[in-house]
């Protein structure tokens, strides 16, 4: 039972990546610059938290 | 045409204006007012016993910020009928998609627990033990839902929207000086001590509970439930507007009572404020318990639909209130999933309560900006908006308002983290 609600979530994972595949916004200059800016944004926070978690493991 | 028949026909339009208004009413207010949740409520009394009435104007600014952001969800779902985590990975693609939806999830069910925190904490007050304050929860929430009519829904959060008034009475309560809030309080100043650490994190701490992550995700989701078209637009801005004149009024009124019956006093969240008002007003007391337990029910109520709205939209489900459990079995089961495990949570003994409260704040942090950043790419895109995009104005404001947002609650997020370094 727990194979088949596995491999059924796994079917439905991989049809809403293939649904959702092509981005439909235009990608401006201005539309990258601001996904690139929040990578970037993301990836600082992120080490924060992590830096964080080790800190608190210590 | 006599004035008389002309005031008629002025009469009947406005009426009829109305009836529409109060058709399209509902999501607006109930997000605005759920977000003086659990811990905006916190952030309120806290705010008003360290500072009085010294920072009631900051709170008057925060309506006009929190309602031109929601109102940018009204337009994005009356047009493109699509909820924002669809939008975002229709618009945006994978990478992203999965990003808002999982980090959703995630800071949704934290925030859960921090809403069944504060209803625990004001449902001991009146020594309700923790377990039956939970399953008191559960059943309401669960049959507001059940009746499988959105209408129903609405109504009924509408209610509790009523009784997050509960504050107003409060205030009168404590006879505070008209005429001192007229014409001090409301003139922007910093109170006295200057600019502190304090003040500047009890200022983020305000910033940061005005705006949430799935209150973009609710409203957006809720205009697409409700069936609201462009041309609904108007009464959806209306219904926003109003909503956050009414999450003004209550977190003026919270600071007006803290400020009035515990300056000076250190208060570490609202529950506290209420046991500590018992003393001098059992009524007023009481009413900060219940209102505290209102507004995390309201809390619970619409961020746990956001979630539920979201995963049936990307995986494909039915995901409406109007449908009944046996068509949207999966939105339901969802929907009580996190219901249920956020409770369970607050009932485990010597579970890391404040560890989760810091959490939440953190994890927010990583999801808001994104949202906004989506929400402003998607309301400047033709091709989504076609001619609802943004003007040069509300790009202006709204970006002006999304880059004072982000970098607020950014500070905040890292100061909740590492209390130290903006010392």
């Amino acid at each position: 039972m727990i194979r088949s609600i596995l491999s059924s979530g796994y079917a439905k994972v991989r049809e809403i990546n293939e649904r959702f595949r092509t981005p439909a916004i235009e990608m401006s200059g201005g539309v990258k610059l601001a996904l690139f800016m929040l990578r970037l944004y993301l990836i600082c926070l992120i080490g924060l938290s992590l830096y964080k978690f080790v800190s608190m493991l210590g | 045409m006599n004035i008389f028949t002309r005031s008629y026909y002025t009469y009947r339009r406005a009426l009829k204006a109305l009836r529409l208004f109060l058709l399209a009413a509902g999501p607006g207010i109930i997000v605005m007012v759920a977000d003086n949740d659990a811990g905006g409520i916190t952030t309120y009394t806290v705010t008003g016993a360290k500072y009085g009435f010294h920072l009631l104007w900051f709170l008057v600014l925060l309506g006009p910020m929190a309602y031109y952001v929601q109102e940018m969800t009204v337009r994005l779902g009356a047009v493109t009928k699509r909820g924002h985590a669809e939008a975002i990975f229709s618009s945006f693609g994978l990478f992203w998609g999965w990003f808002s939806l999982l980090d959703l999830v995630l800071t949704d069910w934290l925030t859960m627990i921090t809403e069944f925190i504060g209803m625990t904490a004001a449902m001991s007050i009146f020594h309700v033990p923790i377990a039956l304050t939970v399953l008191f929860v559960w059943i309401i929430m669960g049959a507001m839902i059940l009746s499988g009519r959105y209408w129903t829904w609405e109504k009924i959060a509408l209610l509790f929207v009523v009784l997050n008034l509960i504050y107003i009475p409060a205030a009168f309560m404590v006879h505070p000086s008209i005429k001192d809030i007229a014409f001090n309080s409301l003139v922007p100043h910093l109170p006295p001590g200057g600019f502190t650490n304090d003040l500047f994190f009890l200022l983020m701490a305000n910033i940061g509970t005005t705006i949430a992550p799935w209150m973009l995700f609710f409203q957006q989701s809720s205009v697409v439930d409700k069936g609201l078209h462009e041309k609904d637009i108007v009464f959806g801005k209306l219904d926003t507007a109003l909503g956050s004149v009414f999450t003004v009024v209550v977190a003026m009124v919270l600071i007006i009572v803290t400020g009035m019956l515990l300056h000076g006093m250190r208060v570490e969240s609202a529950a506290e404020a209420a046991i500590r008002v018992m003393p001098v007003s059992r009524t007023i007391g009481v009413l900060l318990a219940v209102g505290l337990f209102d507004a995390g029910l309201l809390g619970a109520i619409c961020i746990s639909l956001a979630s539920s709205w979201a995963f049936g939209e990307i995986f494909g489900w039915a995901h409406s209130l109007n449908n009944k459990v046996k068509e949207a079995p999966w939105f339901y089961a969802y929907y009580f999933f996190t219901l249920i495990l956020a409770g369970a949570v607050v009932m485990i003994p010597r579970a890391p309560l404040v560890l989760i409260t810091l959490f939440v704040q953190v994890i927010a942090t990583t999801l808001l900006p994104a949202a906004l950043v989506f929400l402003i790419l998607l309301l400047n895109d033709k091709k989504t908006m076609g001619d609802r995009v943004n003007t040069l104005w509300q790009n202006v404001i709204n970006i002006g308002i999304v880059a004072v947002i982000i970098v607020v609650s950014t500070m905040y997020g890292v100061s909740t983290a590492f209390p130290n370094v903006f010392k």
